[in-house]
């Protein structure tokens, strides 16, 4: 192996076609798993931040989830769903909780209670102020939660590799397993795709961010200014 | 006749499960198109009073009556869309344009766009709003712009009520002075009933038609006008509330234009400097004004008229302050107190002599 | 090694019963693949990085928190290593490592997790120091107190949560790094994953799981503790416990919550 380049470029043009497909499914392994992600984490974060008391056994337990090493978590999953997408997702999508749940509450927590107080004295119902006042100012909040979630799982779905998907893992998995000269390149390609990947979707999610929430940027102070 | 249009009756309010009230038993009634201002020091249950009228805060036991009905059998998030609302941080909403904020009830009513549109931009000007603030987000706005915007927001759905808790309490006392004047010239046009809160007796003063001072626990010690309360203070709650100074109190009450100012000493420039020291004499002063043709030029004295012939001929001096028809018998007094003739002169619109107001004068004001 | 393998996906109960059969096997508590033996050489392995970070990172995290500089810099560091695949670091490194002394791969798979394990306690560290009360720290040096004593006695002990919990991000996540660095030759609990789904034995693959997730968690609860206890109290005297709270909902850019920050 030792006169073998570090990386061949042409090699990401022999396998133009191979790239685009892992990167399909990286992209679709994220996206699904943030998507429903935020779909557990939003109902069950409202629901704490009202009722505080929930909030220790919630984080207890979402943290444990994150707390395990994902490649024991999709271990542990095979078992059950085998080598399968939904074995990557449910290990994703335990993994978007925590963060997501956390950052959800703390934007919730953030809004000005003079605000609320002003806007419920106006004649906002509580569903009214929950959709077009909280959670549109604690969208910053939520946004950079979101933001680490997906950064996160990008990452983490290289792991999959080893049940069977892996996105740009394979990629890794494939150039660590194999003796030839293009080993080296493989691995390369794979890690940085994978990092390339994290920091488009981090960009793609500050525009965003941006677009939703205009008044965010203006002011002396950020949005929570009275 | 006055008509009632919030009346209270015995509302009480615990919190949790405490013994002690935050407001007990407490009864008052508002009048249609009065403003009543709660005053008191700090946990005297004059916010909580307030809050309960549009049910932000559920009263304990007690009924509250709004235009006739029961606040409590109405849904509350209808009552407050008919209950204008200000809070001291105003509680803008940092995510609306100005203009979104001003329209959020009628919005919110469903009223079109057109009329929303309509009614924001003469909101805007009735509050003297810049039209081009509008577009901005909150932040980008000053405390007294900010302020305003609150008031607008709260009279866009022309709520025949409004609850106001100290909404001009977060802004420098020069800007908050405008303010209040700019409330009180709002109020003659709209007449609005107007439940206000503040810490501050000068306020309450300034803006009330009847005020109501609380004590702990929400007791009223006294529920009267002003000047009664000034006046005739019904306790030493009271009497310590208002303050020392309660004649000065009063005199800022009572405008120049209330009352009949007196003839004082006046001369003109051709008046020859003899006649001019027997009016001073007439007068009981040591000096006179010098009026040519309405048109006031100053004062001279005795000392002044030493040795001249005509009044023309001496040195005439400005005077330091004028009173209007506007100010107050408290400027005058000022104005008394600070000049070197010991008298307020008043003046008209124009600038032209109207007469003086002695001590003994204004003082009579008070002294009955 | 024991009863015969299961397949994939073969019907839970039997699953977990060969885990619990696997678990209570005293064959498995001797020899060179004893659950004991992988526990051990899964905490030396994990250790070591840790010290090795902290030795790198805590100095700079000091500097750039006490300092107020190179923010910017420090952020990227921890936004690099989030985004950084361990995997991909692992295998990376394993190619100009292979040859190195030792056993096949370790050092691919240490220098992974050192890398991996600097972000949290850099970031940390730094974001605590800088967190401390700008007031606090200057009626100090107002007090004649030399640049090294804010440090050391207001800057640090107040800092000390959110330097524990960084310590604690990273170790969990080395935790982590060091099963998945058992595609390599290395022993460590990953041995029972990796193995165990070649042979198609779900038993032990679950078994090496659970040890695994046990030993993660173990750690987290651990520094958690350790975070309360070394916690400023407030002026009632109450130690504030919600501090892990607090320090979980942080800015965003502030590690401090558990686990693979990164990967696994």
């Amino acid at each position: 192996m030792g006169g073998d380049p570090i990386f061949r470029w042409s090699w990401v043009t022999e396998n133009s076609d191979q790239i685009l497909t892992q990167l399909w499914e990286h992209v679709q392994l994220t996206v699904i798993a943030i998507v429903v992600g935020l779909l557990i984490s939003l109902p069950v974060a409202i629901y704490v931040q009202r009722h505080r008391r929930v909030l220790p056994p919630v984080v207890g337990f979402t943290g444990m989830l994150y707390t395990i090493p994902s490649i024991a978590l999709f271990a542990f999953l095979q078992a059950y769903t085998g080598l399968s997408f939904w074995t990557a997702e449910i290990g994703l999508v335990s993994y978007t909780l925590l963060i997501l749940i956390r950052n959800i509450v703390a934007g919730l927590n953030a809004v000005p209670t003079d605000v609320k107080d002003a806007a419920l004295g106006m004649g906002y119902s509580r569903r009214q102020l929950l959709w077009r006042v909280e959670l549109p100012l604690a969208l910053p909040v939520i946004v950079a939660g979101i933001r680490i979630a997906t950064v996160t799982i990008i990452g983490l779905i290289t792991v999959t590799a080893l049940i069977g998907l892996g996105g740009f893992g394979h990629f890794i998995l494939t150039g660590f397993r194999s003796f030839s000269s293009d080993a080296s390149t493989m691995m390369l390609a794979g890690g940085l795709f994978s990092v390339a990947l994290a920091v488009f979707a981090d960009v793609v999610l500050i525009g965003t961010e941006k677009l939703l929430a205009p008044w965010a940027q203006k002011g002396a102070g950020r949005a929570m200014a009275t | 006749m006055a008509q009632t249009m919030i009346s209270l009756n015995s509302v009480t309010k615990r919190f949790g499960n405490s013994a002690e009230t935050a407001v007990n038993a407490l009864s008052m009634e508002v009048n249609q198109g009065e403003t009543v201002v709660l005053v008191g020091p700090s946990g005297c249950g004059k916010t909580t009073t307030m809050k309960m009228i549009n049910r932000l805060v559920e009263p304990t036991s007690g009924t509250i009556t709004v235009d006739g009905t029961d606040v409590l059998e109405q849904d509350p998030v209808r009552l407050r869309r008919n209950i204008g609302y200000v809070i001291q941080s105003i509680g803008l909403l940092p995510h609306r344009t100005v203009a979104e904020n001003i329209g959020t009830v009628p919005h919110l009513e469903g009223w079109d766009k057109k009329r929303i549109d309509q009614r924001t931009e003469e909101l805007a000007s009735v509050l003297e709003l810049d039209p081009a603030l509008l577009k901005r987000y909150p932040s980008e706005l000053s405390g007294g712009q900010r302020q305003r915007v609150g008031v607008a927001r709260a009279l866009a759905a022309d709520p025949p009520v409004m609850l106001m808790d100290e909404p001009f309490g977060a802004v420098d006392p020069i800007v908050r002075e405008r303010l209040q004047d700019q409330f009180l010239d709002i109020q003659e046009s709209l007449k609005k009933t107007i439940v206000f809160v503040t810490h501050d007796i000068d306020e309450a003063i300034k803006m009330a038609d009847r005020i109501a001072i609380l004590n702990r626990g929400g007791i009223i010690e006294q529920y009267a006008p002003p000047e009664e309360i000034l006046r005739e203070p019904a306790n030493d709650f009271v009497k310590q509330f208002v303050g020392a100074e309660r004649g000065l109190k009063r005199l800022a009450l009572i405008n120049v234009s209330d009352i009949e100012v007196e003839e004082g000493p006046v001369v003109s420039s051709s008046t020859t400097a003899d006649d001019a020291r027997k009016i001073m004499e007439e007068f009981g002063q040591d000096w006179t004004a010098v009026v040519d043709d309405g048109e006031l030029r100053g004062w001279v004295n005795s000392a002044a008229l030493e040795g001249k012939e005509v009044v023309g001929e001496a040195e005439t001096r400005k005077f330091s302050a004028y009173v209007t028809a506007r100010n107050t018998l408290r400027n005058a007094l000022d104005s008394i107190v600070t000049s070197r003739t010991q008298v307020a002169v008043v003046v008209d619109k124009q600038e032209r002599y109207r007469g003086i107001l002695t001590l003994e004068r204004v003082s009579k004001e008070i002294i009955s | 090694m024991g009863a015969e393998g299961r397949g994939k996906g073969d019907g839970n109960v039997n699953v977990l019963a060969d885990t619990f059969a696997w678990f209570t096997d005293p064959a498995n508590y001797s020899g060179a693949n004893s659950i004991p033996l992988r526990v051990m050489e899964h905490v030396q392995l994990s250790a070591q990085p840790v010290f090795l970070a902290a030795l790198l990172a805590l100095p700079v995290g000091l500097y750039v928190g006490h300092k107020r500089r190179f923010e910017f810099a420090a952020i990227s560091v921890g936004n690099i290593g989030r985004a950084v695949p361990s995997f991909g670091l692992i295998a990376f490194l394993f190619v100009p490592t292979f040859a190195w002394p030792g056993v096949l791969g370790y050092w691919a798979v240490f220098i992974a997790m050192t890398l991996l394990a600097i972000p949290p306690i850099l970031i940390n560290t730094s974001v605590g120091i800088r967190s401390v009360d700008r007031d606090t720290v200057e009626a100090a040096r107002g007090m004649g107190m030399s640049e090294w004593d804010v440090l050391l006695r207001i800057e640090v002990p107040l800092a000390v949560p959110l330097i524990v919990a960084g310590l604690k991000t990273a170790s969990v996540q080395v935790i982590a790094t060091a099963t998945l660095g058992a595609i390599t030759s290395i022993g460590g609990l990953g041995r029972f994953i990796i193995d165990g789904m070649a042979a198609g034995r779900d038993d032990i693959v679950l078994g090496g799981a659970i040890l695994v997730a046990l030993l993660a968690i173990l750690t987290e609860v651990t520094f958690s503790l350790l975070e309360g206890v070394l916690s400023p109290r407030t002026s009632s005297g109450h130690r504030r416990w919600f501090r892990r709270t607090d320090s979980e909902s942080g800015p965003p850019d502030t590690q401090t919550g558990p686990a693979g920050l990164g990967v696994a």
